[in-house]
């Protein structure tokens, strides 16, 4: 069953983005339809014949069925075309802990270092609890596809975070972290050849120790501990993701619903990527609820006091739903010129959820012209 | 069931869902029927950027301070609306300080030794600022508390924070805290989670998971669900034209097309969100609440008095209490 779309304005085509870009990010606010659109993007680039991969964070269950994706991996998987494109099209659903631990495995000296990290308490918090952790390993993983150089086009969703630059600052927040003066203290004990329980002792840690708990305290001092030597690794490796974001073959795709916070979210982050000169290339907005005739929302409710009653309701719900489609121009208005002249490209409401590769492949069809 | 009774069942309404399914909304007409039943309400925030000061009519976003969105008035006897927004940091230098810590509180907040050790026990910040929200229940600073919990899936890790910081830490001063909070948490008397979902698809299962997990993991007592953003029913099955014939008015053939198109897209979506509304009391054996959806662009005073007037209806229809 479908539902009337209404009469949309033509498509404006994104075609370019998915046919000369290498990377593509699909960012904006929680449950507006990130991972569809990345996926949608990603099944163009298939269809257009290209070696494409998305690296999806928290689909539906039901998509990451479809997708082929039932569980976190680390590894794409290839979805069967059965002959509907002649691309390859790649799934993969990101494993943040598993991405930070090949990590840590990758920049460790000796894999004694390694194994100290990884069996940290501390750490095994910091991979899947610290603000940023997620954001940060997405980033990391399109790095390694980008790196692999296995596929010619990667499309990357993100975490429904709420500051935009999250997964641009998160590697750089992730050194300050591992830098902290505080832990580069907390460490000349050690290298002097005392106990930990020396280190915990200075007044400062003896009062976060009060509060909290001395073993958290210890299992911090511990994880900073094994952790020395690595950072300049993972300085030297922030610097490249985000050297990676800044190219021109990388584009930033805005992806937001037309519901007011929704919009104002989308707006902060386009804002926030225009003063870190990451432009926006495209608009995507969901759910947009449809516009019927050329009247006017107080044209309509005009008739509905004026005329019959039996007509009386079906003016109502016509004057409804033109006042859902102006506030949700309204509230669109100022995005849609802030990344402007980049193409704004709506999705009707459809009547089901996407999960399945005929929902992506009708999503397309209004994304994508022709 | 007496909707006076059922805003006093709890000192404390935790009110939870994603992000986008209206969360603050629910927040401020609980507040606005609260008040209209002549209670005082204080609706706590926890993350800034909200729409609630605006849907009272106020410029300014609601601050770490309490303020006041609507005064009492005797004339009709409403009882006064508050509001704040608890942040882990403010939250943090008050705890400080109440335990005695207050000379080194500010040098560890900046220091960033805190902030370096709390990311490593995860939770820490949560329950800084649910020791805040049971600091308020406890003294009784309203009627009513209405908690409006961070969006994008938040919900349960920050209402799970007490239990998993418990397994953490098993000493000291934040150890207490996480107990209290649990304490508060699990006892259906003092606190009660509301959740909030839209008649869709996705939002349904996820509120159904919600729901689960908070009973099973944090043991968490659930009110009942609302359910956001319903189209009433308008009953738009004739053909308009054949109608305008039938009443000789004239209606041009492009109207008559718009109106026909119109009233079936909400008779589908309608059937769409009965069939989403039946599945979720299916998959969920709790009592709902449904408000209707708000067509105007922004939500104002009396878009948040028609909410306030659909939840009285709703909640004076449900059963009485449980025993």
């Amino acid at each position: 069953m479908t539902v009337d779309p209404g009469d949309a304005a033509d498509p404006v085509t994104v075609d370019e983005l998915v046919a000369a870009r290498s990377v593509v990010v699909c960012c904006g606010p929680g449950g507006v339809g990130k991972t569809t659109t990345a996926a949608v993007v990603a099944l163009e680039g298939a269809m257009r014949g290209r070696r494409a991969v998305v690296v999806t964070i928290d689909p539906a269950r039901r998509l990451a069925d479809a997708l082929g994706l039932e569980s976190l991996s680390d590894e794409p998987r290839l979805i069967d075309s059965k002959g509907r494109w002649d691309g390859e099209l790649w799934a993969l659903m990101l494993d943040t802990k598993s991405t930070f631990d090949t990590l840590v495995s990758k920049y460790a000296g000796r894999p004694e270092q390694a194994e100290a990290i990884l069996s940290n308490r501390f750490y095994r918090n910091i991979s899947s609890a610290l603000s940023g952790t997620q954001e940060y390993m997405a980033m990391e993983k399109l790095f390694e596809l980008h790196d692999e150089n296995r596929f010619d086009l990667i499309v990357v969703d993100t975490p429904p975070t709420r500051n935009a630059l999250d997964f641009i600052d998160a590697p750089r927040r992730l050194t300050r972290f591992l830098d902290n003066r505080i832990f580069r203290l907390l460490m000349l004990p050690a290298r002097a050849g005392l106990k930990i329980v020396n280190a915990a002792a200075q007044p400062l840690l003896r009062t976060v120790s009060k509060v909290i708990g001395v073993q958290v305290v210890q299992d911090a001092i511990a994880f900073f501990r094994a952790f020395e030597g690595m950072e300049d690794g993972f300085r030297d490796r922030a610097q490249r993701v985000l050297a990676l974001l800044s190219e021109p073959s990388t584009a930033f795709v805005l992806v937001s619903s037309p519901r007011r916070d929704a919009v104002d979210e989308a707006d902060f982050f386009a804002r926030k990527l225009l003063e870190a000169n990451i432009g926006v290339e495209a608009l995507v907005v969901n759910r947009m609820h449809p516009r019927f005739g050329d009247r006017t929302a107080e044209w309509a409710r005009e008739k509905a006091k004026s005329s019959p009653p039996p007509l009386r309701p079906f003016y109502e719900n016509l004057a409804d739903l033109y006042q859902v489609a102006d506030g949700e121009d309204a509230h669109l208005r100022t995005l849609v010129d802030r990344v402007a002249p980049a193409p704004a490209v709506r999705v009707p409401l459809l009547a089901s959820d996407v999960h399945d590769l005929e929902g992506l492949s009708e999503v397309r069809s209004y994304v994508f012209a022709g | 069931m007496d909707p006076r009774g059922f805003c006093r069942q709890t000192r404390l309404v935790i009110v939870a869902g994603k992000g986008g399914v209206g969360k603050t909304t629910v927040s401020a007409a609980m507040a606005r029927m609260a008040s209209r039943l002549g209670l005082s309400c204080l609706i706590v925030e926890v993350e800034g950027r909200s729409s609630l000061a605006a849907t009272f009519g106020l410029a300014d976003q609601v601050g770490y301070d309490e303020q006041v969105l609507a005064p009492a008035s005797e004339a009709d006897g409403t009882g006064e609306i508050r509001a704040r927004t608890l942040t882990p940091d403010r939250a943090l230098i008050e705890y400080l300080e109440d335990h005695g810590l207050g000379r080194t509180s500010r040098r560890l907040v900046r220091s960033g030794a805190l902030d370096v050790v709390s990311t490593g026990a995860p939770g820490i910040k949560d329950i800084l600022v649910l020791g805040k929200v049971k600091q308020l229940e406890s003294m009784a600073a309203a009627d009513l508390i209405v908690l409006d919990t961070p969006a994008a899936g938040h919900a349960v890790t920050f209402l799970m924070s007490a239990r998993g910081l418990l397994d953490a830490v098993n000493v000291g001063p934040i150890q207490t805290q996480a107990a209290d909070v649990l304490e508060l948490l699990t006892d259906a008397s003092r606190c009660q989670v509301m959740l909030v979902t839209l008649p869709e698809e996705t939002p349904v299962n996820e509120v159904v998971e919600t729901a689960f997990a908070l009973e099973e993991r944090v043991g968490a007592d659930l009110g009942p669900v609302v359910v956001n953003g319903l189209y009433p029913a308008l009953g738009l099955d004739a053909d308009p034209a054949e109608l305008a014939r039938a009443e000789s008015v004239e209606l041009a053939p492009k109207d008559a097309e718009a109106l026909r198109r119109a009233a079936d897209f909400r008779t589908r979506r309608h059937g769409l969100q009965e069939e989403q509304v039946l599945r979720l009391a299916e998959a969920l054996p709790l009592p709902q609440l449904r408000l209707p959806a708000i067509f105007a662009a922004d939500l104002g005073r009396p878009e948040l008095d028609k909410l306030a007037d659909a939840m009285l209806a709703a909640v004076e229809a449900l059963e009485p209490a449980r025993p």
